[in-house]
């Protein structure tokens, strides 16, 4: 890919002709890179915890996943197009994982086999467990059950072959390897007194003046729950409710949220004007800020308003396009 | 090859009357409630250890380990089970020290098996071991902040101390987790953290204990390296580490000098979640402990709990069709396992695939009679306290319920009978004439990884790794548990104690197995229709006290150390939960092995010792 | 002889590999996709022939106690008296047994009284944490949740998905039946009937009979309770009421939850949502 700038393809200079610039060239070219891409998807040999064992039942005899031109393991990260995160990831592994994915050549992909690898699973609520590999890597299939069928992750594999059917080089933005000049690394976390996420330095900074500043910020007392009311109308009484609550307590709590909330949109720039729009909308007053608190985009989203999500979704995808 | 071990039954309580004679002032009773043994003053630890071992017999280390008794006496406490290799039941003895500046002697010298035993300890519960050459964390990284399983630290996602939830219902509003926390990601940093002088030390204290004499992060830098040793990493990504478990290997030419496991890259924290789950949530997760065998942990995991409800008032035991049942279903497993071992182990050795193929083609065989069964192929959680979640099927019969289901008919008894009486034995002897005589694999194996008997009897090796080095020790003649004792077997044993004899071990138990299950399915027939599992109950009281229920699972003896204490909701959930996990204690003696042989020869060793890494980091 | 070993074990070897080939000229070539040899293939016989199920052309089919993500039973949707209405009376038993607390359950209040009433206004299971470990069906004393069979279900973004609401895991009982017909037999003879308790006692109440559960009458549809309309409002109290008072509330609500918009199982609608996703993305 590297002679041949391939958004010279979508450019007028490029000699095309002028009946023929409804990109016939890219069409067909794009057919061919994902059809190869799709049919010799090598996963990389790399297995967490138990669902590894139903990937490589899934390898073996009776699934025989080599049907689908995945014919190779390789143990190595720079003969792979495929990670498999099968099983929990946790803090101490996360690091060599990201830098695997690092060390893979493009164009990679990364299916989360099963729960934990999804979002965290049923050791979730673990201190060394990371709730997804999406925190750290970019995922492209998600395969839940725990541990998922060998027939469950087939299934996620061809998802995934129908995704890779789906990209196409006039769509540059949809996938990085077809942009210009090398891709970013993801960044390698840290293992500090915790695990550093990079990107979170800032934020993690702040919270310790705070901490220094004698205004503690107590991470594990976060407010309660919040209650998402069914009747949407009732949304301006809630929030004057809010506002003139006279439990002092209560206040003070949703103060601090309040808070830490404009801290953390300061501090993540890219989600902020999404944040100040959903904050404008008319949701209930107790709603908008979860929706705001999405620490990253797979994280946080409440999952109360499928409909208003997927809207939310498509307009930004729109927006993009 | 095989032996009937000489089951001669230790006295526990005339050992315990010795050892009061001999150290008055050192040694007590254990008078709590529902508490057995004896606890040792710490200062005398060492010398009463001494004593146990060679005056008393014991001379098996099987499990160590802390609890934290906050609010109940608010000390730190170790137990020690320790049992003699000739049979019979355990010697449980306690050390206590104060929570600040925890400290007790090691007992490494005395059992070199404790060597990661106390690590955990010190790692998870802060103890202090003095004595101990390494005393480094072992499944978190150097610089963690706290001692997770200490009952006052709380981790990121910390809700409530006990399970269920008050936020699940009546008002259960979903959220996630990560939404009530500031980072959005499982983290806790601590007050005073900071950021300028943050180093991550994780890497540099693993080579610590190597004895380098250089810094191997600051390699690069140095100009004039005064060393001809190499030092090679191998994980936690390596395809024949059987998981994400890694060895810090450092080699003088092809020759290992010294090798050092590092763990902890599978730590789920199971001990902490089971200790807040209440005693019936800890079943499903520990099928993920060793998940290849998990009928055997639920089965372990059972036996530890039904010792504690049998003290209780409203308790009836498993029916013996239970019984017959829970040992079907292990001994499945077990042929289960050692196909998966032999299979991974030839892998290792170079064998790609194909070995590892036939056998899992059987183990599928055996999957489906699972899936049908418990419901799931791997994840069986089919125990419950007192019998089994149901009774076998019928038929193992499917429904069609998605396009191009191909659905399947067994009669199950008759499924089960063509399995154990025909399929099973065909396919140990042909996996026997496939690999025991290959030339390639006897020059590969035959001698290496030699492990001698007193040395796997001090490392705490269990399991095949011990009988294959001629200890006919096996749990199922040892300490009977459950119907084995009306069961016709042989334990297995062999004298060579390397890879080799580890392999034939495994097929010598499979066979075994098979000839347990040829008992069992008459004792199917005889007990159709009876009951498997009395009364529904879904938190049962659990009387106060602690158990340890052990198994023969086919990694080694798979320990659940349970105690029950009593706090304002009664004593619903395990006040410490701790395994006793073959797999972790089995590594303790894989740097000896290693020591001398090739590098190529590392993973075959790790192979023959069957680690899983659920179990292992668990 | 040096090299005896070798040579026994390829013969093993020379022996699987023909093996897979026994039943192409068994069945002449239509090894695939053929019942038959389907369950000869995967069973436990010497030379079953190819042991590979070719996937998505060829499934196997799970068994009865097959579990992966729970779902919630409701009414079919054709039910004379509560069609699409849940079994689940928030009673929150599988809330508690649920070892890593993935259930969510919102109880029902009647919105007059306050009062609960024996219905969730909420449902939630978060997949990404669920571990299918079945104790919610198990425990569950209505028999109002369940083990589903269908493990396809993989998603190209789960924010959006994997938290699953009421609507998403209902599905009606004839889905059950369906997929697990002895166990759901089991289970009614447990209860006593193959109505829903609740039924049961409203039915008793009114003096009609409940249907004894046997394997003949599994697919009976329930008798419209028309004709015993008249003894129900002369017994106010209890269960009648309370019953009555949520259908009563919402009935438009719940219609359109069952009705239109459909319980989940529906595969090819599914997959059709998701194309027309990806549709829109493009
Ligand atoms: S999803 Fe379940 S089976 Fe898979 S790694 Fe996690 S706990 Fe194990
Ligand atoms: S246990 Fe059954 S009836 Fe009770 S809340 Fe759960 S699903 Fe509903
Ligand atoms: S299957 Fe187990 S983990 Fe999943 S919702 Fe039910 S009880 Fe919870």
């Amino acid at each position: 890919m590297s002679e041949l700038d391939l958004r010279e393809l979508n450019n007028t200079e490029f000699p095309v002709p002028a009946d023929m610039q409804g990109n016939v060239a890219i069409t067909s070219l794009s057919k061919l890179y994902n059809w190869s891409r799709r049919s010799s998807l090598w996963p990389m040999l790399f297995g967490l915890a138990c669902c590894a064992i139903e990937m490589i039942a899934t390898a073996a005899a009776r699934y025989d996943f080599s049907r689908f031109g995945m014919e190779v393991m390789r143990a190595s990260p720079r003969q792979s197009d495929l990670m498999i995160v099968s099983g929990t990831v946790t803090k101490k592994m996360v690091v060599p994982i990201v830098r695997l994915y690092n060390q893979m050549p493009e164009p990679k992909y990364v299916l989360a086999m099963g729960a934990c690898a999804s979002g965290g699973g049923p050791f979730k609520e673990g201190y060394n467990v990371v709730s997804g590999i999406d925190k750290y890597l970019p995922v492209d299939v998600y395969v839940p059950g725990c541990p998922p069928t060998p027939q469950a992750l087939i299934y996620g594999m061809i998802a995934l072959q129908k995704k890779i059917d789906g990209q196409s080089l006039a769509n540059m933005d949809d996938v990085p390897w077809y942009g210009v000049g090398p891709a970013e690394p993801a960044p390698v976390p840290i293992l500090g007194p915790d695990i550093i996420d990079p990107r979170q330095m800032d934020l993690i900074r702040r919270q310790a003046e705070m901490a220094a500043a004698g205004k503690s910020f107590a991470v594990r007392a976060l407010p309660e729950p919040i209650k998402v009311e069914k009747a949407a109308p009732k949304a301006a009484a809630a929030k004057a409710a809010v506002a003139a609550t006279d439990d002092p307590a209560k206040a003070e709590r949703l103060r601090k949220r309040e808070e830490a909330l404009a801290r953390k949109r300061a501090a993540q720039g890219q989600n902020a004007p999404a944040a100040e729009a959903a904050g404008e909308a008319p949701t209930p007053a107790q709603a908008a800020p979860v929706a705001e608190a999405a620490p990253s985009e797979q994280g946080g989203k409440p999952k109360f308003d499928k409909e208003a999500m997927m809207a939310k979704i498509r307009a930004k995808k729109a927006n993009k396009g | 090859m095989t032996d009937n071990a000489v089951v001669e039954q230790t006295d526990t309580n005339a050992a315990i009357a010795v050892l009061k004679e001999k150290f008055p002032d050192a040694v007590q009773d254990d008078t709590r409630e529902g508490y057995k043994g004896i606890i040792v003053d710490k200062n005398k630890l060492v010398e009463v250890a001494t004593a146990i071992r060679d005056e008393l017999g014991f001379d098996y280390l099987s499990s160590a380990t802390g609890v934290d008794y906050l609010g109940i006496g608010d000390h730190l406490e170790m137990v020690y089970h320790a049992y003699s290799t000739s049979g019979g039941p355990a010697l449980v003895f306690k050390a206590q020290t104060l929570r600040d500046n925890a400290e007790i002697p090691s007992l490494i010298d005395v059992w070199p098996g404790a060597d990661f035993q106390e690590r955990e300890a010190w790692d998870l519960m802060g103890i202090r071991f003095s004595g101990h050459p390494n005393l480094k964390r072992i499944l978190l990284w150097e610089g963690f902040n706290g001692h997770p399983l200490r009952k006052d630290w709380k981790e990121a996602y910390y809700e409530q101390d006990h399970k269920p939830f008050d936020s699940r219902w009546p008002g259960g509003h979903v959220f996630r987790a990560e939404e009530r926390n500031v980072y959005g990601k499982n983290v806790a940093y601590p007050d005073d953290l900071d950021l300028s002088t943050l180093t991550d030390v994780s890497e540099e204290s693993i080579y610590s204990g190597m004895g380098l004499g250089v810094s191997v992060q600051n390699l690069g830098n140095s100009e004039h390296l005064q060393t001809d040793r190499l030092i090679v990493n191998m994980g936690p990504h390596h395809p024949s580490t059987h998981g994400v478990f890694r060895m810090v290997v450092s080699l003088n030419g092809e020759t290992i000098e010294s090798l050092e496991p590092v763990m902890g890259y599978l730590h789920r924290n199971h001990e902490k979640i089971g200790e807040r789950n209440t005693f019936l949530h800890n079943m499903p997760f520990t099928d993920r402990l060793d998940y290849i065998s998990s009928m055997g942990n639920n089965h372990g995991y059972a036996l530890a709990v039904e010792q504690l409800l049998s003290q209780g008032a409203r308790w009836t035991p498993p029916t013996y069709r239970a019984e017959a049942i829970r040992v079907l279903m292990v001994e499945l497993t077990r042929i289960v396992n050692h196909l998966w071992a032999i299979g991974f182990l030839l892998n290792d050795l170079g064998a790609f695939f194909t070995p590892a193929l036939y056998a899992i083609a059987e183990r599928e065989r055996i999957l489906d009679f699972f899936e049908a069964t418990a419901g799931s192929r791997m994840m069986c959680n089919y125990m419950r306290f007192g019998g089994v979640f149901k009774d076998i099927p019928e038929r193992i019969k499917s429904v069609a319920n998605l396009v191009n289901d191909m659905v399947r008919d067994f009669n199950t008894m008759d499924y089960l009978t063509e399995l154990i009486n025909e399929r099973l034995p065909r396919a140990v002897d042909e996996l026997d004439q496939f690999l025991t005589d290959s030339e390639i694999i006897r020059t590969r194996t035959v001698g290496v990884g030699y492990l001698p008997p007193e040395m796997a009897i001090a490392y705490s090796a269990a399991g095949p790794l011990l009988r294959a080095s001629g200890v006919p020790y096996d749990i199922r003649r040892a300490d009977p548990y459950s119907i084995y004792p009306e069961l016709d077997f042989d334990v297995a044993v062999r004298y060579n104690g390397d890879i080799y004899d580890r392999y034939l071990i495994r097929l010598d138990e499979v066979r075994e197995s098979i000839r347990i299950l040829k008992q069992i399915l008459p004792r199917l027939e005889r007990t159709h229709g009876e009951n498997v599992f009395g009364p529904k109950q879904h938190t049962p009281r659990v009387p106060l006290g602690e158990a340890y229920g052990r198994v023969e699972n086919p990694k080694g003896e798979l320990g659940y150390y349970v105690v029950s204490a009593g706090d304002e909701k009664g004593p619903q959930n395990p006040w410490r939960y701790h395994v006793r996990a073959p797999s972790f204690i089995n590594l303790t003696a894989l740097g000896e092995m290693c020591k001398g042989h090739k590098v190529a020869d590392v993973v075959a060793i790790l192979g023959s010792i069957d680690i899983v890494l659920g179990e292992t980091d668990r | 002889m040096y090299g005896k070993g070798i040579a026994k074990g390829l013969f093993v070897t020379f022996k699987h590999f023909f093996n897979t080939y026994v039943d192409d000229i068994r069945y002449a070539g239509r090894k695939y996709l053929h019942q038959e040899n389907f369950e000869v293939r995967q069973g436990l016989r010497p030379n079953g022939g190819a042991y590979t199920v070719m996937y998505p052309e060829e499934k196997i089919a799970v068994p009865e106690r097959f579990r992966f993500i729970p779902f919630l039973v409701v009414e079919d949707a054709d039910h004379p008296e509560r069609p699409g209405e849940d079994w689940c009376t928030s009673c929150g038993i599988c809330a508690k047994v649920c070892p890593p607390q993935c259930i969510w359950i919102v109880r029902g209040t009647n919105p007059e009284t306050g009062r609960p009433v024996p219905q969730p206004d909420a449902f939630y299971i978060d997949t990404d944490i669920c571990m299918n470990c079945g104790f919610c069906a198990e425990f569950c004393p209505f028999d109002a949740i369940k083990m589903d069979h269908d493990y396809e279900m993989a998603s190209y973004d789960r924010t959006a998905v994997h938290i699953y609401d009421k609507k998403r895991l209902s599905k009606p009982v004839s889905y059950w039946k369906t997929i697990a017909p002895t166990t759901a037999l089991e289970e009614a003879v447990g209860r006593g009937q193959w109505e829903h308790n609740d039924i049961a006692k409203v039915l008793k109440k009114a003096g009609q009979p409940t249907t004894a559960p046997t394997i003949e009458n599994m697919w009976l549809k329930p008798e419209p309770l028309a004709e015993t309309k008249a003894p129900e409002p002369a017994a106010p109290q209890a269960m009648p009421a309370k019953k009555a008072a949520p259908s009563a509330n919402k009935p438009a609500e719940t219609t359109a939850a069952s009705g239109d918009k459909k319980p989940k199982f529906d595969k090819q609608a599914m997959l059709a949502k998701i194309r027309e996703k990806k549709a829109n993305k493009e």
